[in-house]
């Protein structure tokens, strides 16, 4: 459905993206994740037609988003980093105007908006005057926007920011329950909302694509690298020195303490087995072993660790 | 066609919305009524001098009307300077700082078509400002017999001239996140076109001088004024508001192009 190819954004001091390439199926949710400042905003810009790119393409069910921006646009909704609002129009009157720019015909635009408005949950504010609504009700009816004229694809710049915890599982349900007939591709620095709602992961930093994958596989592959909890009787800091220089260790962490016995948080390389070295040093010693665990690491552990290994190669 | 009135539409109702519009008519319709009437006193001692003068040297003709609404609209057109900043400043600069331009720019619709969906607001709502100067006008036709040929080019002129300075105004509005920096950007602008007769006055050379004063824009004015309809005045005020159109237009790409 999306076709990327190559995308670079320069601006004259700095590189926003930089020759990013990906392909989203028809039906899928993708998820685009990374910290603050990585280029999500940028990528989902270009491929809404809203800034041309440097460098590469954007194809959208074949049309080239430079090329024919109309046709890209009517195929679809778009929900920036801060939602677009009027601020002095009614929920009603904006989503009318919206539904006349994208081409709603003129005696569908009444159940048009209606049906948006089911859709995020907002029919209970439709007269109030939106510069008076809450955060959350302001994100629904950006969301609502978006939805309007039934768009195949659907492009969200952190759709559930600002909302509380039972919005948030709300605009998720919604999310997944439109992914098959839509595509939708959306952008979080907020790791459990891509594990609950996305097909696939890409993880961006700096401009870069850092990892292409589901969450399951990215977990998965990232298992490799082990991150071990242990429990030593023992003097603490030699332990920890010893420990640190156990081939493969990346990092040693004590944490508590307790009756002279120690945890520690220790850190593998990348799909390196460490234990059995671990658990030899401890007994070569004659320290005492109380406990020795491998932890996996969650998605937002991954998110971390890729990104800032991205910051280690510099 | 339906984009753009779709955009109008929304920007005639944000104007009534707010305050500002308000605020606007209020205040020209006040100014207007104000100076219809100084001016009117000025004439009618104008015509009482000259049937004084008629006695001695027999009767002149006069065209009382034809001169009241040549001083009116000539000072309403001064007004307009002041005002018409005000009625464009937020068309692009709200836009651009509520984020809302990137609605527009990601919606199906061309840039022309939000060019000129902003235009046609601002010259929207100065019809409805040139529509009040109507009001006095009117008296003037209850308690006399006005010439309308001569009037009406001199609205016809008021109306290029408006329409020049709301395509100035939102190419202006354009430039900035701003409204009180596009209000003041476009008084300024604006200023410079008129005052820029002064500083032909003082040139030496004949070549910049009739460049300088061809590009002041209220004296173009003047021949509307005297009820004159010259195809050059027109083409003045028409390409005044063609090439503000066509650089607001370039100024939306780069917009796009900076992000």
């Amino acid at each position: 459905m999306i076709t990327v190819e190559n995308l670079t954004k320069r601006y004259p001091n700095k590189t926003a993206i930089d020759g990013v390439s990906f392909q989203v199926e028809k039906g899928e949710i993708l998820g685009f994740l990374g910290p603050n400042g990585a280029g999500k905003t940028t990528t989902m810009r270009i491929i809404t037609g809203y800034m041309p790119a440097s460098e590469g393409t954007v194809r959208l069910d074949g049309f080239d988003v430079f090329e024919k921006p109309l046709e890209v646009r009517r195929r679809i909704g778009y929900l920036p980093e801060n939602p677009p609002l009027y601020l002095e129009m009614s929920v009603t009157g904006y989503l009318r105007f919206v539904s006349k720019i994208k081409g709603v015909p003129k005696d569908k635009i009444a159940a048009e908006v209606n049906r948006v408005m089911e859709r995020v949950n907002i029919t209970d504010v439709k007269d109030r005057i939106i510069a008076k609504l809450s955060k959350g009700y302001k994100q629904r009816v950006g969301l609502a926007q978006a939805l309007l004229n039934d768009p195949p694809v659907l492009i969200l710049d952190e759709p559930t920011i600002g909302l509380d915890p039972k919005q948030i599982q709300q605009i998720r349900e919604l999310i997944k329950d439109l992914a098959g007939n839509h595509t939708v591709v959306l952008s979080t620095h907020i790791l459990p909302e891509v594990e609950q709602t996305c097909h696939r992961v890409i993880i961006i930093d700096r401009g870069k694509i850092v990892a292409v994958d589901t969450p399951q596989n990215l977990r998965f592959q990232l298992q490799g690298a082990e991150r071990v909890f242990m429990e030593i009787q023992g003097p603490a800091s030699e332990i920890a020195s010893q420990l640190k220089k156990t081939p493969g260790v990346v990092d040693v962490r004590t944490l508590e303490s307790t009756d002279g016995r120690h945890r520690f948080q220790i850190e593998g390389e990348l799909k390196k087995e460490i234990r059995s070295d671990l658990a030899r040093i401890v007994v070569q010693n004659g320290w005492g072993l109380y406990e020795l665990q491998a932890a996996t690491m969650s998605l937002e552990d991954i998110f971390l660790k890729l990104t800032t290994a991205e910051e280690d190669r510099e | 066609m339906r984009n753009i009135l779709a955009i109008v539409e929304r920007e005639l109702r944000a104007y009534f919305t707010s305050p500002i519009a308000y605020v606007i008519l209020t205040i020209f319709v006040f100014l207007s009524g104000l100076f219809f009437r100084s001016i009117l006193t000025q004439v009618l001692q104008m015509g009482l001098m000259s049937q004084i003068q008629a006695q001695q040297l027999g009767p002149r003709p006069m065209d009382m009307p034809g001169m009241i609404t040549r001083g009116f609209l000539s000072t309403m057109s001064v007004i307009l300077l002041f005002i018409m900043p005000m009625l464009t400043m937020g068309l692009f600069s709200e836009e651009k700082k509520r984020g809302t331009i990137e609605l527009l720019l990601t919606s199906p619709l061309t840039d022309l078509e939000v060019v000129l969906g902003k235009f046609f607001a601002g010259a929207a709502f100065f019809l409805i400002l040139l529509f009040t100067l109507w009001i006095p006008t009117g008296v003037l036709y209850l308690y006399s017999s006005p010439a309308s040929g001569p009037i009406l080019t001199a609205y016809l002129g008021l109306l290029l001239y408006g329409l020049a300075l709301v395509a100035i105004g939102v190419f202006i509005s354009t430039l900035t996140e701003n409204q009180i920096i596009a209000a003041v950007l476009s008084f300024g602008t604006i200023m410079v076109l008129w005052l820029i007769d002064v500083l032909a006055n003082n040139t030496e050379s004949a070549t910049s001088k009739a460049v300088l004063s061809y590009l002041s824009i209220l004296s173009h004015l003047d021949d509307f004024m005297k009820g004159v309809l010259a195809t050059s005045h027109i083409i003045f005020y028409l390409s005044l508001m063609v090439v503000s159109l066509f650089l607001t237009y370039r100024s939306i790409d780069s917009l796009r192009w900076r992000g």
